[in-house]
């Protein structure tokens, strides 16, 4: 099981912003119930082709993240962070269409899942050999460092990641080169069926962090407040000109790697254990307690994700598959751009 | 006009990008400070400071990689692999990642990386090798690789000023071989285009890079027998320029097909497969592949000979076809 521990001492927000949790649970839930939807219904239903892949267990990162993005700010979220999608600006009607693989969608028909990118909105979606956006945010932050504006790029990526050269590059290159980059690894114990222990021989990556020469920290990813914290001190770093950030948020992936994976191979003590850490049971417990929402507001919350999750769906099915012929086009990016059909 | 190598005239056609356009940087491994392995960069530091030329860690999955995001958010990056061979540190950066970004989700991906490829300087397994055709065979690449100083400089700018990844194979072989009048003005090499070096109407000698030396040598040789050879330089290979092969090929009726590159998956199976395709009907004989063998490259003189395509093995060829 991964640790928690660090070198580095977590210090939790002490504001707390009311308009600000009503957002972090109005986010979790909508992702929660869109990304059910997406496995227990349209995959099941056979609308949903190829892999399904969810962040069940872990919404609290992005969630957490996101919401302490500005304008001009970009992030690089993981193939599990479908709340930074929806954060960011994407519509959830366009996010099922590219689910469902139709032609008015963000890809075109030409991607799955969320490999969904605009550049106008900051958002670069991952590629399937994972690992490889991390030197590609270093690039971004390097052109937001030359503006000079105080932005931040913010790059998800998960533990099993970490075992890849380009994590290596990436963090090295970002410290040597004072980078705006937020480097979070979405720590959810499981890289398919590879537990941490298999993975790394560290008890916590936030050693990661000092070893290449910048902070590195590690919080509970079920606790979208300290994950929201976290991220805020590493902005406030590069936002001030002082480099990157390493931060891990553990959690457990409380589903399998896809849609057809049982998860077996994960113990049964540790998913109860996790279970009882539910991100979105937290956050609601608190948001009660300190009575931000009762109890009836948060039940029409989830009547009104529910029709938002109907209609984006609804949205995306009246949508047509692409035509055949179009998987020739748009190769290049020459005189005409077929996607924006403007001429270059 | 003055008289430029191949290595000035690459030089020359990037410090005048970067004169021209603030969004055009150069970065890599011992660029600035040291102006590069070959010297290409040199100077570049002291005139536009090293926020435009980068020196790196030794790292290029970094390197492309940052290249890519900068390219993302509007810059115009051009990467300096210190050898071509090297580049195989960056691929999943190059094949995964910038070649499929604009078909997966619309954006320009305007970048070009840049270096020194080829052998015949005893460079030995990793300092001597063409390996195009990693990238030939990506779609959503480009690949060029100029022959002559002239084009160096012109396909130098039309690969920055491209909205795609431009992959440019210089020829280390020809940096300061060779020496030709280049404008010193603002001109563009299209990239896609073939060039005639020599007409002929006896064998169509299509190449690229280095070889087109060599197939003119042969050609100027052969001449002296009433054989008449006619050089085709390609000088992109991605895209490449299918018409001017074609024509070529049904002016002369007869092909070689030249490069350094090993023989197996190597650009002339593609562009006999063309010829085969389109003017079989032309065709006076086989289609004749002059290459290097299907090995690494070797490092002591002698091997390293035995293994490169030179004039002798062109001429070979040629009398052997025209007999035919």
């Amino acid at each position: 099981m991964a640790g928690t521990g660090s070198s580095t001492k977590v210090v939790r927000t002490t504001k707390i912003d009311a308009a600000l949790l009503g957002k972090m649970i109005y986010y979790l839930k909508l992702t929660r119930e869109a990304e059910s939807r997406i496995e227990n219904v349209l995959y099941r239903q056979g609308k949903i082709v190829g892999g399904v892949y969810v962040g069940r267990g872990q919404e609290a990162i992005g969630v957490g993240a996101a919401l302490t993005m500005r304008a001009g700010d970009v992030t690089f979220p993981c193939h599990r962070d479908f709340s930074v999608f929806l954060i960011r600006g994407f519509t959830l009607a366009d996010m099922m269409a590219n689910w469902l693989a139709r032609g008015d969608s963000p890809t075109r028909g030409r991607e799955n899942t969320l490999h969904i990118g605009n550049v106008d909105l900051g958002i670069f979606p991952i590629i399937s050999p994972l690992g490889a956006t991390l030197p590609v945010a270093c690039g971004a932050a390097m052109v937001l460092k030359r503006r000079g504006k105080g932005n931040v790029a913010l790059v998800h990526f998960g533990e099993g990641t970490t075992s890849l050269g380009h994590v290596h590059e990436a963090m090295n290159f970002a410290a040597v080169q004072k980078l705006p980059v937020i480097f979070i690894c979405n720590n959810n114990q499981f890289a398919y069926s590879t537990p941490v222990e298999k993975q790394y021989a560290v008890e916590s990556l936030a050693v990661r962090g000092p070893a290449y020469g910048m902070p590195g920290e590690s919080v509970d990813g079920t606790d979208v407040l300290a994950v929201f914290g976290a991220v805020e001190r590493g902005n406030a770093r590069a936002r001030a000109g002082k480099g990157p950030t390493f931060l891990e948020c553990v959690t457990l992936r409380m589903t399998g790697h896809s849609a057809h994976d049982a998860a077996e191979y994960v113990p049964e003590k540790m998913k109860q254990t996790w279970a009882k850490k539910d991100p979105i049971q937290r956050l609601e417990k608190l948001i009660l307690d300190k009575k931000i929402l009762s109890r009836k507001q948060i039940e029409e919350l989830e009547g009104k994700v529910r029709e938002e999750v109907d209609a984006a769906i609804a949205d995306a099915e009246a949508r047509p598959l692409p035509p055949g012929k179009e998987a020739i086009e748009g190769v290049y990016c020459d005189t005409e751009c077929w996607w924006s059909k403007k001429r270059l | 006009m003055p008289l430029l190598t191949y290595l000035e005239a690459i030089r020359q056609g990037l410090w005048e990008e970067m004169e021209r356009d603030p969004s055009v940087f150069v970065i890599g491994e011992d660029i600035g400070v040291y102006g590069g392995a070959f010297k290409v960069t040199a100077g570049m530091l002291e005139e536009f400071g090293e926020d435009r030329v980068i020196d790196t860690p030794i790292s290029e999955s970094a390197i492309v990689g940052a290249a890519i995001g900068a390219a993302l958010m509007g810059m115009r990056p051009v990467v300096e692999m210190q050898f071509m061979d090297f580049i195989a540190c960056g691929f999943d950066q190059i094949v995964n990642m910038a070649a499929k970004l604009h078909y997966r989700w619309g954006p320009a991906v305007p970048m070009v990386i840049r270096g020194p490829s080829g052998a015949g300087v005893h460079g030995g397994p990793y300092h001597s090798q063409s390996n195009e055709m990693w990238f030939v065979h990506t779609p959503g690449l480009k690949v060029v690789a100029p022959a002559s100083a002239y084009d160096a400089k012109g396909l130098i700018k039309s690969a920055i000023r491209d909205n795609n990844p431009v992959i440019f194979y210089e020829h280390k072989f020809l940096y300061r071989r060779i020496k030709e009048d280049v404008p010193d003005q603002d001109y563009v090499v299209p990239i896609g285009k073939a060039v005639v070096r020599r007409p002929g109407t006896d064998i169509s000698v299509i190449t690229y890079g280095a070889m087109v030396w060599t197939a003119l040598e042969a050609a100027s040789e052969l001449e002296k027998e009433g054989l008449t050879l006619e050089v085709v330089d390609l000088r992109s290979l991605l895209p490449y320029d299918e018409e001017t092969v074609l024509a070529s090929t049904r002016k002369c009726s007869k092909v070689i097909l030249l490069h350094e590159d090993t023989r197996t998956g190597g650009m002339g199976g593609e562009l006999a497969a063309v010829i085969a395709e389109k003017a079989f009907e032309a065709l006076d004989g086989p289609i004749v592949r002059v290459t290097a063998p299907d090995t690494p490259v070797p490092f002591a003189p002698p091997l390293e000979e035995y293994f490169l395509p030179n004039t002798q093995k062109v001429m070979e060829a040629a009398r052997r076809l025209a007999a035919y």
